[in-house]
């Protein structure tokens, strides 16, 4: 009952959608049926043995996946240390952050051709585009959330003469938890969109590519079908994201409705 | 056990500098239970967190069985007041008893073990699959005195630490000090504001003056046996050191007849 109360509007939109794109009458905006027969016969015409998936979706899909996922867990790994790191030390924070905000301020998708330059076509550049990419979230709320861990939490640490790794992984990185999943989750987002950039410019495979491949045969139900496909990705990796965040940080949400 | 002299700190420099203690000398023997009392502002807690080695006093010298202190000594163990943000609220009841034990060179089922022993001394040997958000209050810091008693340290620290429950509880739970004391011989050094409290729990009760803290009083506890909330708060030696204690906090001269 509750999906039902939540995604009622979804259909509605898509009739809307239909019923204008079929009044209008315009070449650039079929409507969602048209665009739904282009993409099953893109993605799902394939044979048995392949789960009736194309070639086309073996060849795109899993490149762009894997570089979505290695560049933002890349990100992560490296937003969360580095972060800890800073948020945990005032002066290797005074020092680090104009250069943080220098670097974040820089449009990603401006880097590509320095990327392309430097480590040339291929994986590596669209790799390094995304983690240069994502990395700011995860960086700055690690960097926040390390440096507002309780102080009553660091003195009672500091009391029974907890090591140094039970204070990292026991004390600091769990106070700082709801911090970097909010974080992660902005980072996962951002991977999608970079995950396209990367590939319009700098890829021979990859959904970006197709999409790329499509404008430029003028095929805009392949256009729509992949600006949808990437709508439901990036919704589905949200979902799961929420799933888990809920999960690991049950104890979060519990302890703050009960205080 | 613990000696204290010509302890002084100051918070801040120049003309903003604010001196919380001017001088202090105390020495407790081991075993004993001394209530630091004052009024707000006294520089109590000042006191406790340079004996736990939080703070770097600005003057004077703490001997802790005669080792100087300078940074958190070895075997010591702090319960503050507040228990909520003491505890950590990720890690399970069990888990935050046991955690500082890994020192102590046990294993995980002897760390297990110590941490079920502490609180079936607090009586919550079934809350330790609980979070301590799952708990109450009163219930919390029974868990924060645990994961002391768990430590087994020589020195306990408790920083006002039944002041932030109710009445009933904060009843249990001097009770609840005054019976695991008992077990482990510790020594205890408890700062409290509430005059009632420091002579009911103490063998010894300091008084710290108005700021810059100094000591004010210095009263033995005579009463007898086993402390009872109803009777030993109907004594006459709970009456007159109530009394007594009162005077001091307020800053007013000790009575003739008591000062014996």
């Amino acid at each position: 009952m509750r999906v039902i109360a939540r995604l009622w509007l979804v259909p509605v939109v898509v009739l809307l959608w239909e019923l204008v794109t079929r009044l209008s009458d315009s070449g650039f905006f079929p409507p969602p049926s048209v665009i739904a027969v282009t993409m099953r016969e893109m993605w799902l015409t394939g044979p048995a043995s392949q789960l009736w998936l194309t070639d086309l979706v073996l060849e795109n899909f899993p490149p762009s996946l894997a570089r979505l996922f290695a560049g933002w867990a890349l990100a992560g790994v490296a937003g969360i240390a580095l972060g800890i790191m800073i948020g945990r030390s005032r002066a290797l924070s005074r020092f680090v952050d104009p250069l943080i905000h220098f670097g974040r301020a820089i449009p990603p998708p401006m880097l590509l051709p320095f990327f392309i330059a430097v480590l040339s076509l291929g994986a590596q550049t669209q790799l390094a585009t995304i983690v240069f990419g994502v990395i700011w979230p995860v960086l700055l709320n690690t960097i926040d959330g390390a440096r507002a861990v309780d102080r009553q939490h660091i003195e009672t640490a500091r009391v029974f003469r907890l090591s140094r790794s039970q204070r990292l992984w026991r004390v600091i990185l769990p106070s700082a938890l709801p911090k970097i999943f909010a974080g992660l989750r902005l980072s996962l987002s951002l991977a999608l969109i970079l995950m396209v950039i990367s590939e319009l410019v700098a890829s021979t495979s990859g959904i970006g590519y197709q999409l790329l491949r499509a404008q430029r045969d003028f095929d805009l139900p392949a256009v729509w079908g992949t600006i949808v496909l990437l709508g439901v990705l990036g919704y589905l990796l949200n979902s799961v994201f929420l799933a888990a965040e809920r999960r690991v940080l049950s104890w979060h949400r519990a302890a703050k409705q009960t205080t | 056990m613990l000696e204290i002299s010509n302890l002084s700190h100051t918070y801040g420099s120049g003309p903003s500098a604010h001196t919380a203690l001017g001088g202090i000398d105390l020495s407790v023997a081991e075993g004993e239970l001394v209530c630091i009392v004052g009024p707000s502002g006294c520089g109590k807690s000042t006191l406790l967190r340079s004996v736990a080695g939080l703070i770097t006093p600005t003057g004077g010298r703490i001997l802790l069985k005669g080792v100087p202190v300078n940074q958190t000594p070895d075997d010591l163990a702090v319960v503050f007041q507040d228990y909520s943000r003491s505890l950590f609220p990720w890690m399970s009841v069990a888990d935050n008893v046991s955690l500082p034990l890994r020192r102590r060179g046990q294993d995980k089922r002897q760390r297990r073990e110590s941490a079920m022993d502490a609180l079936e001394q607090v009586g919550l040997a079934d809350a330790a699959a609980k979070y301590p958000w799952q708990l109450s209050g009163g219930m919390q810091q029974r868990v924060s005195i645990a994961r002391a008693l768990a430590y087994r340290p020589s020195l306990l620290l408790m920083d006002e630490p039944f002041g932030s429950v109710d009445a009933q509880t904060r009843e249990d739970l001097e009770d609840l000090t005054l019976r695991v004391r008992g077990h482990h011989n510790m020594t205890i050094l408890l700062i409290t504001h509430d005059i009632d409290e420091s002579v009911y729990v103490g063998d010894r009760v300091v008084v710290l003056s108005k700021s810059p803290g100094g000591i004010a009083g210095d009263l033995r506890v005579g009463l007898p046996g086993p402390r009872d909330q109803i009777t030993t708060r109907e004594h006459p030696e709970f009456v007159r050191l109530r009394a007594e204690v009162g005077r001091l906090v307020r800053g007013m001269r000790s009575h003739p007849a008591a000062a014996s």
